[in-house]
């Protein structure tokens, strides 16, 4: 079993937004800003006419720690600790990369089969329960229409494929919901934000959440990787979180915006 | 062979201009000045026949002490084939003047020098990137001396940043320079590996920051 949160205004099995933070334990701003979404979405929903808009029609479901096993690794043995904490036959190391765990080119380039690797894709595709309970629950719910996961650091919004460099189908449409995506996000603080494929972006990476994501059709599958580009990585520090936040709800509501508008 | 244009967001410039970023910020900086990577402007690629691969970079630096503080630099990267085991060839031009920073570095200067007993510390930044105000200028310092690791290091498909210092022991010195042993972890995004290194590192306020020696350390046992 895994903790979720919906937010709904009613009716039955409506259209959803998936946003998820925490899948790679070490990147504390992720899981930080998820506390912050839930909050903004309870006191917001009436109030802001973007946020009510979005509820009339849509869910949004939000799993905030979605690796809690190496979470609770990070803050009490190693702060730099990224994949799940799983014990699988015939190695010693510890943990599978649970961003390459999923079943879109499981196992190709850009996933390692060395299990003391930190891109460790796993013995199959969703070995990982951290996984498995995300693709039962996507599968299952049959309804959501974008999907968000959401990662640090470098300063960037991705859409599929990573692994491979054909573009999407739907790349100019991502290509421009990115664009104005990245616009609202710079307006608050000036943070600067790059777009675009993750094999063109960061590098090819098999076995990817949104790749997996898309090619279930959930078109406006998208992640971010956000502050900062480096300066303190993974370290943030805890008085950036909320303008992080702040700043990544604003890119956040153009895709839910956008995905209300297009419903498919 | 002519130089092809390459789009600034995707990878093969983020990397080379990242590495060209650590090697000015080593050349240029000192425990009052950090250089770190604003934007890429513009990149190109050149295939060198019997050399390697030559990027051209149009980049915008910023210090790190002072983000309204920039300046465009110009950098041309030299990849050499892989069976030539040496660090990549790194030219570098920064237009305009950099912000003097004499005094910050002289007053951390005599303050290191006057210290009773060796400086060591640990975790910088800390978990929920805290680094204390006399932290910082040994922060900055670590992030100065990685540019050379990090140079020396790279491939184009490596992008290494300093993650975080484990710890920094100063090495006792009779002449007038300061040195420290540092241990630190780099992050290396492709891989996305955590790698610990240690570095010698020196530095003198008229004298710039030195790198005597490095060496990778193995894996942590706690995994």
């Amino acid at each position: 079993p895994f903790l979720l949160f919906q937010f709904s205004k009613g009716g039955t099995n409506r259209p959803a937004v998936w946003i998820d933070t925490g899948i790679h334990s070490r990147e504390w701003v992720t899981q930080a800003s998820g506390v912050w979404f839930a909050k903004k979405i309870i006191l917001d929903h009436e109030n802001d006419k973007g946020l009510a808009s979005i509820l009339d029609k849509m869910d949004i479901f939000l799993e905030i720690v979605t690796n809690p096993d190496g979470f609770v690794f990070t803050q009490t043995q190693n702060r730099m600790w990224r994949k799940t904490r799983s014990r699988h036959s015939g190695s010693a190391c510890v943990g599978v990369d649970p961003n390459r765990n999923w079943d879109a080119n499981f196992g190709g380039p850009g996933a390692s089969r060395n299990p003391c690797s930190e891109t460790y894709h796993g013995p199959y595709a969703n070995s990982e329960p951290e996984v498995k309970a995300i693709v039962d629950f996507v599968k299952n719910h049959g309804n959501i229409k974008a999907f968000v996961s959401i990662h640090s650091y470098s300063q960037l919004l991705l859409y599929p494929y990573g692994y491979t460099r054909t573009p999407v189908p739907d790349q100019k449409e991502l290509h421009q919901i990115s664009e104005k995506a990245v616009a609202a996000l710079s307006s608050l603080y000036g943070t600067n934000y790059k777009y675009g494929s993750i094999i063109t972006t960061i590098y090819q990476a098999s076995g990817g959440t949104i790749d997996w994501t898309y090619n279930q059709g959930i078109k406006y599958s998208f992640t971010f990787e956000l502050r900062d580009t480096g300066r303190y990585g993974f370290l943030l520090p805890a008085k950036q979180i909320v303008p992080t936040a702040q700043e990544t709800w604003l890119a956040l509501k153009v895709i839910m915006l956008h995905a209300r508008d297009h419903l498919y | 062979e002519a130089a092809m244009e390459l789009p600034p967001s995707h990878y093969p410039a983020s990397r080379a201009a990242a590495l060209a970023t650590g090697y000015a910020c080593y050349r240029r900086g000192s425990p009052g000045r950090g250089l770190a990577l604003r934007a890429v402007r513009r990149a190109r690629r050149q295939d060198i026949d019997d050399a390697g691969r030559k990027y051209h970079l149009e980049l915008v630096l910023e210090d790190v002490l002072d983000k309204d503080s920039t300046v465009n630099c110009t950098a041309e990267v030299l990849y050499h084939l892989d069976n030539k085991k040496i660090a990549p060839d790194v030219q570098f031009t920064i237009e305009g003047e950099l912000k003097n920073t004499d005094e910050a570095d002289n007053i951390f200067y005599n303050r290191i020098k006057t210290l009773e007993k060796e400086l060591v510390a640990e975790n910088i930044p800390d978990s929920h990137g805290n680094v204390s105000p006399e932290m910082e200028p040994i922060h900055l310092l670590a992030w100065v001396a990685s540019g050379y690791v990090i140079w020396q290091n790279s491939k184009e498909n490596t992008k290494f940043q300093l993650a975080q210092i484990k710890r920094v022991k100063q090495v006792k010195r009779s002449d007038e320079y300061l040195e420290f042993d540092y241990l630190i972890l780099l992050h290396e995004m492709v891989s996305q590996e955590i790698i610990p290194w240690q570095m010698r590192v020196l530095w003198h306020p008229q004298h710039g920051v030195q790198v005597t020696q490095d060496s990778r350390q193995p894996k942590q046992a706690s995994e």
